[in-house]
């Protein structure tokens, strides 16, 4: 079974947030609501000051916290690239999902549901690339199979410097930064 | 410096998280409180007294299923796709603390009847007719009436348990990660039924012993809490900081005033000078008691939400 992962080129991204659009198009996301976001990460006292550029939403985890607390099953992990995502028809609301996410990636939609990024799996089902990864203009964004070594991200993960998100949270997140 | 910028503003989540409101921490507290009467009653039944009190042995399972009603239905309106409770029934998922709590709750219903039908008041007896040969028959059987009061106090300590524990699972909140949590939510329910007994019941002896029985939980409650922020201090950054937010940080002087000085130090004090004969037992200090347990999870729930992984990095 394919393990679907994202790596982001910090040194490409330019937070112009076409991602960020693309992903309320293609997802019909409700006005107000995010399910990906830019953050600007700065570090270092000035006049040495570094500052990292990140498009950031649902780590997808290995060990997904919002999966295993779940009361009722809606919070799953997909068949196909085991990617996390959430049956609406089977969710109550309860937020726990919410409070167990590290990353703050999810929120209830209005309609009364948890909600977050799903790797746009409707497209990757057919064949083609999360909306955020195929509008981007710096093509700063990569999607593909951690467990194929010859994918576009594994390849990059073995060449490049790169970091998780709160890899001490223990969540085995599968998106990752090239540095 | 560490300075982080983010275009995400998604409703209850930023800047900070607060997705539960005065909902969770009612449900908390009224299932506390049910569990440790649970406990209390349970204890009483136990040891015989249904054969002469009739307030903890008849009132209380009452007054339980009433108070436990009315913390589910805060739990219910917290529900933000309400329609779909059900759902938490066609499931078991065994890693989700909630999915135990909605089939504990399930268990505690029944296990309360249970304990209303030890003894059945003169008004309500000749009524239902199942019931008085339910009544009947448990009162023909002493081990019968031993295993409703054992039943009841397990019941009730796996409830009181449970309201700890839904929120320590949240690994993603560092305040909440901790192991003692449950034991203090369990400790704060018992005190918080003992202080609710000692104010309501008119037997003396139960008057006594519950105000007894309430300092020792207070006392345990002040080295839980010891226990509870000397663990968060020796762990992570984010820990350290989460213990920080009570300590010195937004939530600190609530958590000082409210739920250690008026929660639990002074009605402790007060409580000592009446069991030890020095000023008259009078509905104060219980009603100390009762609001710094209430407060009390006010402060976790909303401290908890946010206290953060990243707050480690800041």
């Amino acid at each position: 079974m394919a393990r679907f992962g994202m790596v982001i080129d910090t040194t490409k991204c330019v937070g112009c947030m076409d991602c960020v659009v693309a992903c309320k198009t293609e997802n019909n996301v409700p006005e107000g609501y995010n399910r990906d976001w830019i953050v600007q990460d700065v570090r270092g006292t000035f006049p040495t000051l570094t500052m990292e550029i990140r498009s950031e939403r649902c780590n997808h985890c290995d060990n997904p916290p919002c999966v295993s607390c779940c009361p009722t099953g809606a919070s799953h992990v997909h068949d196909v690239g085991s990617v996390v995502l959430v049956t609406k028809e089977e969710c109550i609301g309860c937020k726990a999902c919410i409070a167990s996410c590290p990353y703050d990636a999810r929120f209830i939609h209005p309609e009364g549901y948890a909600d977050k990024c799903t790797f746009c799996i409707h497209r990757v089902e057919k064949g083609l690339d999360p909306a955020c990864v195929a509008v981007c203009p710096t093509h700063c964004m990569y999607f593909g199979d951690l467990d194929d070594p010859h994918s576009n991200v594994s390849t990059l993960l073995a060449s490049r410097k790169h970091h998780a998100l709160m890899p001490e949270a223990g969540t085995q997140p599968r998106i990752f930064y090239l540095t | 410096m560490h300075e982080l910028t983010t275009t995400r503003s998604n409703p209850q989540v930023d800047p900070s998280l607060h997705i539960w409101g005065w909902e969770i921490p009612v449900y908390l507290f009224l299932g506390g409180l049910v569990a440790g009467i649970m406990i209390i009653s349970g204890y009483f039944i136990f040891k015989g007294r249904h054969k002469h009190s009739y307030f903890s042995c008849f009132w209380l399972p009452h007054i339980s299923l009433v108070l436990l009603t009315a913390g589910m239905l805060a739990l219910f309106l917290d529900l933000e796709h309400k329609l779909y409770v059900w759902r938490l029934y066609t499931t078991f998922k065994i890693a989700s603390p909630m999915s135990w709590g909605s089939w504990i709750l399930i268990l505690v219903y029944p296990t309360l009847l249970a304990t209303t039908l030890t003894r059945i008041p003169p008004a309500f007896q000749n009524r239902i007719k199942l019931f008085d040969t339910i009544s009947a028959f448990i009162n023909r059987h002493p081990t019968a009436v031993k295993n409703v009061g054992v039943l009841s106090m397990i019941v009730g300590a796996i409830l009181g348990m449970y309201t700890g524990v839904l929120l320590s699972a949240l690994g993603a909140r560092p305040l909440w990660n901790s192991s003692i949590l449950w034991v203090l939510f369990l400790t704060s329910g018992l005190s918080s039924a003992a202080a609710f007994v000692h104010m309501i019941t008119d037997d003396v002896y139960e008057r006594e012993l519950l105000a007894k029985a309430d300092n020792g939980f207070l006392v345990f409650e002040l080295f839980l809490f010891a226990q509870f922020l000397i663990g968060l201090l020796s762990s992570t950054h984010a820990h350290q900081s989460a213990a920080h937010l009570l300590l010195s940080g937004p939530y600190a002087a609530v958590f000082w005033v409210f739920v250690i000085g008026l929660g639990i130090f002074i009605p402790l004090i007060v409580q000592l000078l009446a069991v030890n004969h020095k000023v008259q037992h009078t509905p104060v200090a219980p009603i100390m008691v009762i609001a710094g347990g209430l407060i009390l999870r006010f402060v976790i729930v909303s401290a908890g939400q946010y206290s953060h992984w990243a707050m480690a990095g800041m």
